[in-house]
């Protein structure tokens, strides 16, 4: 992964509650056997019309969201299937944030794998970056992970609290895997006793 | 650190706190206290146990590492990882901890034909070569073991009380069932845990949810699970491990627990347990990954040491009373959007938070359908029986025992969907496949099929199932299409009337 890098960018809203992953990237694409190229299916079933052109009703497809790498959508985002695709598809579409008053266990943790911060933030604080974009479609906040900071034109923007372990991934881009395998020592010793403690598992 | 070994972080953590750091009225009160507490502060609760004793590294500023046992796996979300483990140039670390199914993806019919959807031919073709280069015990298309992942582990005695169970499915929670800490995960955990046999994870809190009484006839652990969530939310129990108590739980078959656990995910939680009893130990025993004779005795006292403690404390509670519990149906495009089936559909007015009311109305604009319509109104245009919800034996006795001597109404499609080919095979010696068939039923070959219709078999726009899967959120069942979440039994009534009944008038 890049390390993350603060940045400014458009805003994109999506005043829905329980936006589930199934919305997110639809069943039929899950077939695929890479990692790639999820992001012209994100969100298929609202964004296209039944003839594939675009549906003007869905806020993405409105104008002023174009390029927008931040997201900020109602509560309990991403709820449902374990499905990566729907991070690999918000992040191969442009966004890099996601702004929301709260997430779904799974779809959190593999936001943090695919390089996406999901800010967690109160309602209050939800409410007044919505209306903010309501108010100016197409307005830039600035994202700061190392100071946990969100900026907006309005003066909107807040601190907002984030697990040290996540935000130094993130910061550094550091393999997950390659941090663990550090520990591969207390693993191994760990199975050792495990296979002396429950020994039906391993017969 | 042999003392901390033995009793695990929390607990000494714990005991320091309730023993010596929080402030006591009285030297007396004190006295009295800091005994009461202490005993309190050795009480677990089973997550608790579990956690426990698979905590590999909790060092500080890095997420605690926890050592996976089981390690389940279908064609969807594993081909990613397996590719990034080649990238990287990684093993899979124990081949033995996993076992994989195909079961998204597969066709219920015709079966011996090639999958004619190319992309879906390719991703199950990649799942057998993955299997093959790294030693991967598979269950394929042709074996006589395949069908939906959370049904074919069961069966083999895979899963054991006190295990850490994963699987790249949110339906994983399934496993609770036997008291083992069974959570889905995303495909870099996939890989993570191929890799390493450990997983970065934040502790959970703990809820339990009792349910008390008993459950009236016709009435199911599905029902259970939907009031659950109608009552909660899809998000309450985020954060959340789920352990279900009370008389009706107990009461609940090895195959009913997993039908209410499967569904922890739909209230949000990350897991769903049950703790192991009698009916676990006799489930288990002579299954084929179950502990062999020789080890019996010393799996089963580990086992019995699982349960919750007397007195242990959860983070949060919440308690229902069985025989409230009335048949349930879903009328919305949320798990939480059910309603008893002597009850209506819902006006969006009624909701006081308008979160809620506006989830209502575009749910009723979805569903197309009317508010204050009685739910025993609405007519169905396909019925389907099956999924890692309710595609077990129990779950096509209940349905066959309804569905005998009837007829599929006119214009109504009914599909049974075994969840894998033993439980196929076991109804048909039971002749539960004749009841089916005489009744108008498509009797099928086991897969996912139209829980999450990826394999072809799907609603067209508009159309209108009574389904026993687990979620009805929009499009899950194919583009347009309408889902109403309800129980085998319920699935049954509703081919025959073309509606819904409330089947304890039956």
């Amino acid at each position: 992964m890049e390390p993350y890098k603060k940045h400014e960018s458009i805003a994109a809203l999506m005043d829905r509650s329980n936006v589930d992953t199934d919305q997110i990237i639809p069943k039929q694409f899950l077939k695929k056997v890479e990692r790639s190229g999820f992001g012209v299916h994100l969100f298929h079933d609202w964004r296209f019309n039944d003839d594939g052109s675009d549906n003007a009703e869905f806020e993405l497809n409105k104008p002023a969201f174009k390029d927008a790498k931040i997201l900020v959508a109602g509560d309990n985002f991403g709820c449902g299937s374990s499905r990566e695709h729907a991070p690999w598809a918000i992040a191969d579409y442009g966004f890099n944030a996601i702004i929301s008053t709260s997430y779904a266990d799974i779809f959190y943790n593999n936001c943090f794998k695919n390089g996406i911060l999901a800010i967690k933030v109160n309602k209050d604080q939800l409410a007044k970056l919505m209306t903010e974009i309501n108010a100016n479609e197409g307005v830039r906040f600035v994202i700061d992970l190392e100071n946990q900071q969100v900026i907006t034109p309005a003066g909107n923007g807040f601190g907002f609290e984030i697990d040290p372990f996540r935000k130094g991934n993130l910061l550094s881009g550091l393999d997950d895997i390659g941090l663990t395998l550090k520990h591969e020592a207390k693993i191994t010793e760990y199975e050792q006793q495990h296979k002396q403690d429950y020994p039906w598992l391993w017969a | 650190m042999q003392i901390k070994a033995i009793l695990g972080d929390n607990i000494i953590q714990r005991i320091v706190y309730y023993a010596f750091d929080r402030p006591y009225n009285s030297p007396y009160d004190s006295y009295k206290a800091r005994m009461s507490a202490l005993e309190y502060a050795m009480k677990k609760t089973m997550y608790e146990k579990i956690w426990d004793s698979h905590l590999v590294v909790d060092a500080a500023g890095q997420a605690p590492l926890l050592y996976v046992d089981r390690h389940l796996m279908h064609e969807v979300t594993s081909p990613q990882a397996f590719e990034g483990l080649r990238i990287s140039g990684r093993k899979v670390r124990n081949p033995h901890s996993i076992l994989a199914t195909m079961d998204h993806c597969v066709p219920t019919k015709n079966r011996d034909q090639p999958i004619a959807d190319p992309i879906a031919r390719k991703q199950i073709e990649t799942m057998a070569d993955n299997c093959l280069e790294n030693g991967l015990n598979l269950y394929d298309m042709k074996s006589p073991n395949n069908g939906v992942i959370h049904v074919v582990v069961p069966e083999h005695g895979f899963v054991h009380p006190g295990m850490v169970v994963v699987c790249g499915d949110s339906h994983t929670a399934t496993h609770g069932a036997f008291g083992a800490l069974a959570f889905g995960i995303g495909t870099s955990e996939v890989e993570h845990v191929m890799a390493t046999q450990t997983l970065p994870q934040k502790k959970s809190k703990t809820m339990q949810v009792v349910v008390n009484g008993a459950l009236s006839k016709y009435a199911s652990a599905k029902d259970i699970a939907l009031a659950i969530t109608g009552k909660i939310g899809t998000a309450g129990g985020t954060g959340y491990v789920i352990e279900y108590t009370g008389e009706a739980i107990r009461e609940l078959s090895m195959e009913g627990r997993m039908t209410l656990c499967n569904m922890a995910i739909e209230a949000g939680a990350r897991a769903g347990l049950v703790a192991p009893d009698e009916k676990t130990y006799e489930y288990l025993q002579g299954r084929e990954f179950a502990p062999s004779a020789q080890h019996w005795d010393q799996a089963l006292a580990y086992w019995k040491s699982l349960p919750s403690d007397d007195g242990a404390v959860f983070d949060a509670t919440v308690t229902l009373d069985a025989s409230d519990i009335a048949p349930q149906v879903s009328w919305g495009t949320s798990p939480e959007q059910v309603v008893g089936v002597d009850g209506l559909v819902p006006a969006p007015e009624s909701f006081s938070d308008e979160i809620k009311r506006k989830a209502c109305e575009g749910a009723l604009a979805y569903m197309g359908l009317t508010a204050n319509t009685k739910i025993t109104d609405i007519a169905i245009d396909l019925v389907f029986i099956g999924s890692c919800t309710n595609g077990r034996i129990e779950d096509f006795r209940i349905a066959a025992e309804v569905a005998k001597g009837t007829k599929v109404a006119n214009g109504v499609i009914a599909i049974a969907v075994p969840g894998s080919y033993h439980v196929k095979q076991q109804a048909e010696d039971e002749g539960l496949d004749k009841i089916f068939i005489e009744a108008g039923w498509e009797w099928r070959d086991p897969g996912c099929s139209m829980c999450l219709a990826m394999n072809g078999d799907e609603l067209t726009k508009g159309q209108r199932s009574a389904s026993t899967s687990n979620r009805n959120f929009e499009g899950r069942q194919g583009k347009g299409g309408r889902t109403h979440l309800v129980s085998p039994a319920m699935a049954a009534a509703a081919a025959s009337a073309g509606h819904f009944v409330d089947i304890r008038k039956l």
